[in-house]
């Protein structure tokens, strides 16, 4: 599970919150992020991300588990004194205060003396893109100009650990791409370890070193974003991620034996009962095929649905004739309804997992157009 | 330009009325159907400066600033608790903050008279002060629950993640976001206070006399002059006090934002 490389700034152990007894948001929480490095913390809305974040922060008294910082635990310490730093959703920035008396707020609760403020506000701002906005008024920044001004209040206490909560979601969505590249280099700069919250995969993949996925107040799964699209290791993982073609059927050292006939696939998988899971980018059209082995891992599809999507369109497949499966194609693909094709599913992007008794209700990421009628 | 319409407006609107009565302040004699005063006196404006009339003043002014400063700090309190958290009674305890407002305040302080005696505090400043709070408290309550209520709870959270322990937390962040809510209803039960007529009368006994306490005694011996004259006296502090406060008045600030709330 352990995905950190190096020494662990920041680790989460057995942690369990609720507001109620008997009924945890967060339950038994064992996460690990690397000195240096940046952990989005991805899950749907309402899992528990938020939650887990705060109580690290020590704005929610754990009901059991351990946080340490650095190698030592927090857990006695409140939150005002954890070597910790928040930025929230919201900018939340004090309306009263200048940019700069914005920023050094945190400076001054140290008693920090003025000339020492103002040189590290001075820098902090520069770093964050917004240099000479020191004297500027709270109300007369844009959206993205506010969530770097929290960034910079939060990042000029130094603190050991930079806690994010979705800092970029009230954004649209071009700004965010960029406050992306921006929390990338500035998180390289400083060498800052990182836990980053986000229901968006694209934000988590884009920006994290590992991703730990987080769904009904539960680590799912925790390693390198590529890992999640080729290698998912549950099927709620690879649902999650979406856009999976599952084929249920059993694993025999290479062999895959399920309806469409036997499947090569990857070594190394455990033999036994499973589910194929390909992604839809990765499957091949082809022409119609004679046969029905699976031969050359090429099966016969026919095509129940086809779906402009701008950059791509996808196809609703039958596979043998009664599996349904998605297949992404470029856009210039010629393809109609009813056509019967053949489709090679290859064997690198073949992966199985174990047999899971869940009900098909995981929640699903919420895609990027819904997202923005959200916000 | 257009940022001076609404302090404009506001002045004018204040300003108008009080025309007639400086023009009855000066009139040593003015019956119908004369349009001016038939004849000028310095009477009137004599009294202002009338060492009665000054203790007067000196006396209102005490009261009503104690009172708005009292109210404040109670309905700081009291609206921080029900503008921020819920817990249950939440409704009760809003209901039992207004009602002093809703129930004639004669009727309570008839009763409360008699506690008044027995700690001696009747006939005296202090206890004016506390039976005015009976009118005031629930209006500052009200528009400081609602301006608590717009503050977002994260603020406080943010402040503490940047090291701001509580008091510092309430001092720095929470108590300036909710001030111009504070200045209004402070202002708010300053009005009311220095308005008070039927409470000073009964709890002061005649030995605190207020400004509206000589206004009424001009009024029941008919010297017209002595009223408009008097009632000038009592203008002019809230006008001065709208001039220092009519920034938080009009304009988007948070406490007509609270206002929308209600």
């Amino acid at each position: 599970m352990s995905a950190a490389t190096g020494r662990a700034d920041l680790v989460v152990e057995g942690v369990r919150v609720g507001y109620r007894p008997g009924c945890p948001v967060v339950d038994d929480i064992d996460l690990t992020v690397g000195a240096g490095t940046l952990t989005a913390l991805l899950g749907p809305s309402g899992c528990g991300k938020t939650t887990l974040l705060k109580a690290v922060a020590g704005l929610i008294t754990l009901q059991s588990g351990e946080v340490r910082v650095g190698g030592s635990s927090v857990i006695e310490l409140p939150a005002e004194r954890r070597p910790v730093g928040l930025v929230f959703q919201k900018p939340l920035l004090f309306p009263h205060l200048s940019v700069g008396d914005n920023v050094a707020f945190g400076l001054r609760m140290r008693g920090l003396p003025r000339r020492a403020r103002r040189e590290r506000v001075t820098r902090m701002l520069e770093l964050v893109e917004l240099p000479g906005l020191t004297g500027r008024r709270v109300g007369e920044l844009s959206g993205g100009q506010e969530q770097r001004v929290a960034l910079a209040r939060a990042l000029v206490l130094d603190p050991r650990v930079l806690l994010l909560d979705e800092p970029f979601s009230q954004l649209d969505a071009d700004l965010r791409a960029r406050m992306r590249e921006l929390l990338g280099r500035v998180q390289r700069d400083l060498g800052i370890t990182t836990l980053f919250v986000t229901h968006d995969q694209q934000e988590a993949v884009d920006v994290a070193d590992h991703v730990a996925l987080m769904l009904d107040g539960r680590i799912e799964a925790h390693g390198p974003p590529v890992e999640f699209y080729s290698r998912p290791a549950t099927l709620r993982v690879a649902r999650f991620l979406g856009g999976t073609n599952e084929i249920p059927g059993t694993v025999s050292g290479r062999e895959f034996t399920c309806d469409l006939g036997t499947l090569e696939v990857p070594s190394g998988l455990a033999d036994g009962p499973g589910v194929l899971v390909v992604r839809p980018e990765a499957l091949c059209p082809g022409a119609a095929p004679t046969n029905l082995s699976g031969a050359g891992n090429v099966v016969p599809a026919t095509v129940t649905a086809v779906r402009f999507r701008g950059t791509h369109q996808t196809a609703e497949l039958r596979l043998g004739g009664a599996l349904p499966a998605t297949m992404t194609l470029s856009p210039a693909f010629r393809i109609a309804e009813g056509e019967e094709i053949s489709v090679r599913l290859p064997v690198p992007a073949c992966h199985v997992v174990p047999f899971e008794h869940t009900p098909q209700s995981i929640p699903s990421p919420p895609t990027v157009e819904g997202e923005r009628s959200r916000a | 330009m257009r940022r001076a319409i609404g302090p404009t407006a506001l002045a004018v609107g204040l300003l108008l009325p009080v025309l007639p009565l400086l023009a009855w302040a000066v009139s040593g004699q003015w019956r119908y159907p004369a349009l001016v005063p038939e004849r000028l006196t310095g009477r009137g404006l004599g009294l202002i400066a009338d060492r009665d009339v000054l203790e007067a003043l000196a006396t209102s002014l005490v009261i009503a600033t104690a009172v708005a400063v009292l109210a404040a700090a109670l309905g700081l309190g009291a609206g921080r608790a029900v503008g921020m958290y819920s817990f249950p009674g939440r409704g009760v305890v809003q209901f039992l903050l207004l009602a002093p407002a809703l129930v004639p305040t004669i009727a309570v302080a008839l009763g409360i008279q008699v506690f008044l005696i027995r700690y001696g505090l009747a006939d005296s400043v202090a206890g004016v002060v506390l039976v005015q709070l009976i009118p005031t408290v629930p209006y500052v309550s009200l528009v400081m629950g609602a301006a608590f209520a717009n503050l977002d709870p994260d603020v406080e959270d943010q402040a503490r993640m940047l090291g701001a322990g509580p008091v510092r937390r309430a001092v720095l962040v929470a108590l300036p976001a909710v001030r111009p809510a504070l200045v209004v209803s402070a202002f708010l039960a300053f009005l009311i206070s220095w308005s008070e007529y039927i409470l000073t009368l009964l709890v002061g006994g005649g030995t605190v006399r207020t400004l509206p306490l000589l206004l009424f005694a001009a009024i029941g011996s008919a010297d017209y002059t002595a009223a408009a004259a008097l009632a000038l006296v009592i203008a002019v502090p809230p006008l001065v006090l709208i001039g220092v406060t009519s920034r938080f008045l009009t304009g988007a600030t948070p406490a007509t934002v609270g206002f929308g709330r209600l």
